[in-house]
Formats: C-alpha cells, sequence, structure tokens
C-alpha cells in the first residue's frame, strides 16, 4: 500500500512541476498581451515617448520581454523570486507577510468549514427526505445563489454598523489575544464559510445518498447494524473520494480567490496582490502568484487523492 | 410655516460651514437659506453648529486612522512619482515643500523663509534655519537642489518631468540659499512649487521607501498596497503634528469605506460617493467636508468644423445648458455652479464677477435659428468615463427638444474614450482635473499652441496676454489679465463648463480641524498634521 501512495506521490511531483513550467508561460503570453507595460502605466497621463524610454531604460525593462522572463525563470530554478518592477523590491518580501494572512485565513475557515459541512451533508444524507434534509438542500442552494459581496456587506451592516459588535475591518496586525481573534476573524471566516460550504454540503450529501443505495449497505442492514454504524463504517468510507476531491476543490479557492472579500474586509491577502501585480503590469510579481495559486492546487488535489486511496479498502 | 427643517442634511451643514470659512456674514447666510428655502427660524440654530465646529482650540493625543480609496503594490514615498491621492496623503505627512498654498488659494512659505525674485527669472529662495530631517540632518541647499533637479531626469519617471523643465540651473549661494533660473520668466514659480511632486527629500535618496523627510511624521510601516503608519516628528519645525501617531490604508469598495467610517473603525472616509451620503442622514456623529478645487466635465465645441464653425450655434448652446439644474440633479448637489471658464472659486485668481449665463432657452432659440441648425440632427458624443456627462447630455438634450433644436446623444463606452473621442469628436464632453495655476491650464488648454486645446480656440491676443501675464510680477496687474482672460474663454471658446464638481470627506465629528484647500479633497491631501481629536 504505501508502495503505491509514494509511486502516486512521485508521479505527480514530476506532474506538477511540469505542469507549472506550462502554467508560467501560459500566464507570460497573457500578460504580454495586455496593452502597455509598467512603465507607461505609472507614468499615466505623463506618459510622453522621451519620458517612458527614459524610465524604461532606468528600470532595465529594456530587453525583450521573453528574456526577462527567462531569466526570472532561471531565477525561481535557484529559489530567487525576483524583484517587483512597480516598487523594486523583492518578491519574498512583498509576498511573504501577505501569503501569511492568506493561510491563516484559509486555515480557520477550513477549520470550521469542512466539520460543518461534512456534518450536515452526511446527517442529510442519513435522514433523506425528512423536513431537516429539505431545510439543508433549500439553505445550502439559497446560499450558493447568494453572491459573497452581499453576504459579507450585509454581514458589515448588521454586525459592525448597526450593532456595533464586530470591527468592519480585518486588521490582524493589531491582533494579540484570543478575543481579538475571534473579533477580528468573525466576519471574513463567516462570510467564506457560506461560500465554500454549500458545495460542499451538496457533494458529501450526493456522493453518500449514493453508496447508500448499493448492495453491500443493504447487507448490512440486514444483518441488522445500527443507522450510525451504517452510515459511518460502510457507507462514507466508500464514499469519501468524491468527498475529498470536493473539499480540496473549494479550499483551493480559498488560496487565491477570495479577493471580494479581501477588499471588502480589508484583509491584506495574496489575491489582491495578484490583481495588484496585473493591473502594473509588475511580471515576476505575477509569475509568483500564479506560481502559488497554481501549486496550492496541485497540492491539495493530489492530498485529497492520497486520502481517497488511504480510506478505501479496495483501493489500498 | 413650521420651524422644524425637513430636508436638511449633512451636506447642507458643509455647504454652510464651508461658506462661513470663506467669510460669508449673517446676512450673506440668511441669504443663502432663504434661497435654498430653508425657514429663518431654524437659520440661526445652523448657524451656531457650523460655527462651533470651527472656535476651539487643538488638543494633543490620539491614534489617527483614515482610509483612501485607491492604493497598490505601486504605491510610494518619492514625492516625484506619486500619482494616487494615497500617495500625496503619505508624501504631505513625510514631506514638506518649500511652499504651501492655503483654503484661500493664497501661496504661503513652508519650507522656504522667502522666495523672490526681480525678473521672474531668476529666483533666490532662502531656506528656513533650524529645520532637521528625520534622521537628525539638517535641511540644506543640497538637499533642495537635489529634489528639485531629479525631476529632468528621465530615469526618475517624474510625473511633473515638463513643468520641470523650465528649471534650467540651480546654484546653492550658501549653506540656506538656492538659485533658480528659469528657461523664461515665469512669476508663478512659488506657486508651481507648492505642487505635491516638489517635495524635498534629503540629498543622495536612492530608497524612497524609508520616507526620510522633514514632515510632521516620521515613518514608522510602510507597506506598498497595504498600509503606512507614521509617528509624531516631536522635533518637527511647525506647530503640530496634534495626533501621536497616523495610520493610512485604502478601501477601495465606496460601500466598504462609508461602513468603516460608521462603525468607528476609521477616522476618516475620502471621496464619498454621492449614493451613499443618504447613509449618514439621521445618523450623528458624523461631519460631511465638501470641497471644490476645480475638476469640472465640460462640453467640447470644437470651432474649427460643423456646427461649430458657425458662432451663433456655440453661443446658442451656451444658453441651453440649465446650470443649476445639473447640479441639483446630475451631481446630486456636489457642485458649484460654473461659468465656462477652467478657473473655479478656489483659485486666487478667479474672476468673481463673471456670472454664469442664464438658462434662456428664448434666447438660444433665436440664435439657433439666426445659425440656421434648427430641424438639424446634431451629434454629441457622451460616456462615463467623463464623470455625470451622460446625464448632463440628457439634460441638454431635453432643453434642446422644447424649442426644435435635434441633439443626438450618442452614448460611447469608456474604454478608449480619452484615445478615440476626446479632442477629436465635433461634439464632445471632456474631463479636466485641477492644476495648481492659471498659467499651467491655460498653456495647457486654450492658448493657440495647447496640447488639449479642447474647443480649437485660437486667439493671438489671449496667447499676447497669457505671456505678459506669466513674465509679470505685478499681482494687480496680473489679475487684471486673468480676469480679462477668464471673460474671453468664457464667451470666445467652445468649451461650455457647466459646473465645477465637488469632492465630499467624511470624518467622525470628534475628529477637527480639516479645512477645505484648493489643492483637493482631505484638505489638500495634508489633513493628517493639522487634525485633532476633541475629546
Amino acid at each position: 500500500m504505501n508502495k503505491r501512495i509514494l509511486s502516486l506521490a512521485a508521479n505527480r511531483l514530476a506532474i506538477a512541476l511540469i505542469t507549472l513550467v506550462i502554467v508560467s508561460f501560459a500566464v507570460f503570453f497573457a500578460t504580454t498581451l495586455l496593452p502597455g507595460d509598467t512603465a507607461t502605466i505609472l507614468l499615466g497621463q505623463s506618459a510622453t515617448p522621451e519620458a517612458v524610454a527614459g524610465l524604461r531604460t532606468a528600470m532595465h525593462l529594456d530587453d525583450p520581454a521573453i528574456l526577462r522572463f527567462l531569466h526570472w525563470l532561471m531565477g525561481l530554478a535557484q529559489g530567487d523570486l525576483g524583484t517587483s518592477y512597480a516598487n523594486n523590491m523583492p518578491v519574498a518580501a512583498l509576498i511573504g507577510g501577505r501569503f501569511v494572512n492568506t493561510l491563516k485565513l484559509a486555515a480557520i475557515t477550513a477549520a470550521i468549514a469542512v466539520p460543518l459541512a461534512l456534518t450536515l451533508g452526511i446527517t442529510a444524507a442519513m435522514w433523506r427526505g425528512s423536513v431537516y434534509d429539505r431545510a439543508v438542500t433549500i439553505l445550502t442552494i439559497g446560499i450558493i445563489s447568494v453572491p459573497e459581496f452581499m453576504i459579507a456587506t450585509s454581514a458589515v451592516l448588521i454586525f459592525a454598523v448597526y450593532l456595533k459588535w464586530l470591527p468592519a475591518l480585518s486588521f490582524t496586525n493589531e491582533v494579540s489575544t484570543f478575543y481579538d481573534i475571534l473579533r477580528v476573524y468573525a466576519m471574513p471566516v463567516l462570510t467564506l464559510t457560506f461560500v465554500v460550504s454549500a458545495q460542499m454540503i451538496r457533494m458529501t450529501r450526493a456522493a453518500v445518498v449514493e453508496t447508500l443505495s448499493t448492495p453491500y449497505v443493504e447487507m448490512a442492514l440486514l444483518k441488522g447494524a445500527s443507522r450510525p454504524r451504517l452510515v459511518l463504517r460502510h457507507a462514507l468510507p466508500n464514499a469519501l473520494g468524491p468527498i475529498v476531491n470536493a473539499v480540496a476543490l473549494s479550499l483551493s479557492y480559498l488560496l487565491g480567490g477570495v479577493i471580494i472579500v479581501e477588499t471588502i474586509f480589508n484583509y491584506p491577502g495574496i489575491a489582491k496582490l495578484m490583481v495588484d501585480a496585473v493591473a502594473t503590469r509588475d511580471l515576476p510579481l505575477i509569475q509568483t502568484c500564479a506560481m502559488i495559486f497554481c501549486l496550492g492546487y496541485l497540492t491539495l488535489i493530489t492530498l485529497a487523492d492520497i486520502l481517497a486511496i488511504l480510506s478505501n479498502p479496495r483501493l489500498r | 410655516m413650521s420651524d422644524k427643517i425637513t430636508n436638511w442634511t449633512r451636506s447642507d451643514d458643509a455647504m454652510v460651514e464651508g461658506a462661513i470659512r470663506r467669510g460669508a456674514s449673517r446676512r450673506d447666510l440668511m441669504k443663502m437659506l432663504l434661497a435654498s428655502g430653508v425657514a429663518l427660524s431654524a437659520g440661526g440654530a445652523v448657524f451656531g453648529r457650523a460655527t462651533s465646529a470651527l472656535a476651539a482650540t487643538p488638543k494633543s493625543g490620539g491614534a489617527l486612522k483614515a482610509a483612501g480609496w485607491s492604493s497598490s503594490t505601486a504605491d510610494t514615498l518619492d514625492p516625484a512619482k506619486a500619482s494616487l491621492s494615497t500617495d500625496y496623503v503619505r508624501c504631505c505627512a513625510f514631506y514638506n515643500r518649500l511652499t504651501i498654498i492655503d483654503k484661500d488659494g493664497v501661496t504661503h512659505m513652508e519650507l522656504a523663509e522667502s522666495i523672490e525674485s526681480k525678473d521672474a527669472q531668476t529666483w533666490t529662495v532662502k531656506l528656513k534655519t533650524g529645520v532637521t530631517f528625520h534622521d537628525g540632518k539638517d535641511l540644506t541647499a543640497d538637499d533642495v537642489i537635489f529634489s528639485l533637479q531629479r525631476h529632468l531626469d528621465k530615469a526618475t519617471g517624474s510625473k511633473v518631468a515638463k513643468i520641470a523643465a523650465q528649471m534650467q540651473s540651480f546654484k546653492a549661494v550658501d549653506k540656506t540659499t538656492v538659485e533658480i533660473t528659469l528657461v523664461a520668466p515665469n512669476a508663478d514659480l512659488p506657486t508651481i512649487l507648492a505642487m505635491h511632486h516638489f517635495m524635498i527629500v534629503q540629498n543622495g535618496t536612492t530608497d524612497f521607501s524609508k520616507g526620510i523627510g522633514t514632515g510632521a511624521f516620521k515613518r514608522e510601516v510602510f507597506e506598498p498596497g497595504v498600509r503606512s503608519v507614521g509617528l509624531r516628528n516631536t522635533s518637527y519645525f511647525k506647530d503640530g503634528p496634534h495626533v501621536d501617531s497616523f495610520e493610512y490604508f485604502a478601501i477601495s469598495d465606496d460601500n466598504a469605506r462609508v461602513n468603516a467610517l460608521l462603525s468607528g473603525d476609521i477616522h476618516l472616509a475620502a471621496t464619498i460617493n454621492p449614493r451613499s451620503l443618504r447613509m449618514f442622514e439621521g445618523v450623528d456623529g458624523f461631519t460631511l467636508s465638501k470641497t471644490t478645487s476645480g475638476n469640472y466635465t465640460n462640453l467640447n465645441i470644437r470651432l474649427d468644423q460643423g456646427f461649430g464653425a458657425k458662432k451663433e450655434f456655440v453661443e446658442g448652446m451656451k444658453y441651453l445648458v440649465n446650470r443649476e439644474q445639473i447640479v441639483a440633479s446630475a451631481l446630486r448637489g456636489l457642485g458649484v455652479v460654473g461659468n465656462d471658464q477652467p478657473i473655479s472659486p478656489a483659485n486666487f485668481f478667479h474672476n468673481a464677477d463673471l456670472k454664469p449665463k442664464a438658462f434662456d432657452p428664448d434666447k438660444a432659440k433665436f440664435l439657433f435659428d439666426k445659425a440656421g441648425v434648427l430641424g438639424e440632427t446634431i451629434p454629441v458624443i457622451a460616456s462615463e468615463a467623463a464623470n455625470a456627462s451622460v446625464d448632463m447630455a440628457m439634460m441638454i438634450q431635453a432643453a434642446g427638444a422644447e424649442i426644435g433644436l435635434k441633439l443626438d446623444v450618442q452614448r460611447v463606452p469608456s474604454d478608449g474614450y480619452w484615445d478615440n473621442y476626446w479632442l477629436k469628436a465635433p461634439i464632445h464632453f471632456g474631463n479636466i482635473n485641477p492644476r495648481p495655476t492659471l498659467d499651467i491650464l491655460f498653456s495647457l488648454l486654450y492658448s493657440s499652441d495647447a496640447p488639449w486645446n479642447e474647443s480649437q480656440y485660437k486667439s493671438p491676443k489671449f496667447d499676447k496676454m497669457l505671456l505678459e501675464a506669466r513674465a509679470s510680477l505685478d499681482q494687480d496687474k496680473r489679475r487684471q489679465l486673468y480676469a480679462e482672460m477668464q471673460v474671453m474663454v468664457a464667451d470666445e471658446a467652445g468649451t461650455i463648463i457647466p459646473a465645477y464638481l465637488s469632492n465630499v470627506d467624511a470624518t467622525t465629528s470628534k475628529l477637527k480641524g480639516l479645512e477645505p484647500s484648493p489643492l483637493g479633497g482631505q484638505m489638500g491631501y495634508a489633513f493628517a498634521e493639522n487634525v485633532w481629536f476633541d475629546a
């Protein structure tokens, strides 16, 4: 069994490297399609041809874009993320703190959303067709349909503006006590939990319902197994494959797609950094962010596959 | 008549307060209130409320938190590169300029003790003594020369390279005296040096992220695209700052910015969207501050082609614009009626005698008849790119329809508007940001060789007066010339400027000392060292 997992991991690692290179080329070509470069964007209205040429020389943007990109790729291979065009700071310094912030938000959200979604999904499947199941279904579909800026803004209006229980902005730098952490993260986590849970609940319910109708579960029922044992021991392990994949997909969204939550709560994460980087055509920063998103996605999918194998006796 | 005001909003408060600051007497104020339909008995209460805000002495202490609306990883503490309001606010907190413009548009000395010239070409700048940088070094002539000269270097990427190009040479006469020689005489140099980009940095600075200047706050944290924190500079050469620390960041979402203020997370929210103003109605504890600094949206009729070549048509259009209605509905009250010339009331040289043309459809009809344009279809290009222009176009179109003038309003996308339509279409809308001096505005927009001559206005007399005013050190003569030039632009050019747009900043009422400034919102971006908390 270990051998199988090891070979899968090695295999995935090789594929991941190739994927990263392909993605970085794709991002590079997409970036070159954007009009203007860092020099013209920084100069804005005062971008006369001479001024642009002067600034380009000063910023070392004279080389063809593809050469600069290959140079960056070589640097990356040696662990150097490069220097931002927009403000001349090392990309690692720009990303460092903000990536940690993104990870924190993702971790807290996952710690709440995953158990919640699994519990609701499994229990809804157990009592399929009951009032409880219908309530969960209607609520989750309702939440999928509400855009997250709506949830976030309503939460701010209710909890920060009218009730004044929570701060409207998430200043993570001022957090010192556990109570502060609760206050600062409450609304962003609430919003993101709504966004990512709905999908997970639907997938979990569907997967469990499907396995509950298989012959071996029927056999267990005939043997006289209790309902919880039926679901947790016989149905769930076989349904875990699709469930962990749904969880991985939802969580990968937390690593790079939470731009709306970052904007509304002024949370300094990595999604807004990527948007800024694109706005200023800051190639090293765009590339590094893209690599992080891609790597995060690949890691989660690989973990999901490994978990699926471990949980399923037939695959071990 | 009941003495309870029902339609009084906070923007009216701001208007009254602004009027008092500009020196309105009680009688002026009553006139204004009566004109806006407010009961006389209520007027006294409002007057009392607004004056109490002004008559207080600054208190020391507190941590100021304020939010602008734009920020990115391109945020910079290099004054030459400053491009967003966020950059201006930070530069104002960490650095100083040689001169500064006050709320009445008058130029005062800041780091300079005096700036003098006999011929408007060679200028002698004497620096104040005892001014130190945050690292303890004294401010010297070399710092000033370095700060100004770097704008001439293309590698700096200066936003004001074109304006700086007139500074031909610099000489350090002694440790605190600099001589600046211009290419040609320009009496406006002291005002030009008040631009945010001409902040004084330390000689030889290469890393601007440290923010070492002479300013009211010392840089503690600067994270581009995230936030900045400044601590009170205890050896600041002016009085103040009043607050202990100043944190600034941007919340780009309009609603989120207002919510953050309402919930008490921040003390100042810059540039409130007119739509969000009603969030403040019926809520106590917040103050709105209105600034009209000269930004405007205008209707341009090119005089060199099409209908614009007919003088009567252009004149008729000026009478067809209902300026009061545009301010009231297109701008939701956030504007000041304009009189077809680019110099707003915030400017020192504004010609107050030049009254806006009245809305007079009959006169317009007479003129259109004379030009023979009634019955023809006249295309007008509008776009969201030019603030509020679509609404303005609709109003002018409706007014035209009443007298038989067929205006075909064509709404085009924002993307590419400035490249494809602005300055090019025969009749189109434009949007111009404020500039510090008349000379810069006129040379940019109205002289015969102006790069952005929106209506292709050409007048040799105007060009001659422009040069004469630029070179003259006689303030009265300049005022006279500029007043006449404003009349010329209003009557002869094809640019219809119906209103100057206002900017509204909102603060918690505990924050005092915020005043309007002709340089823009947030007290010309320099509020941090001037405001204080009233306990």
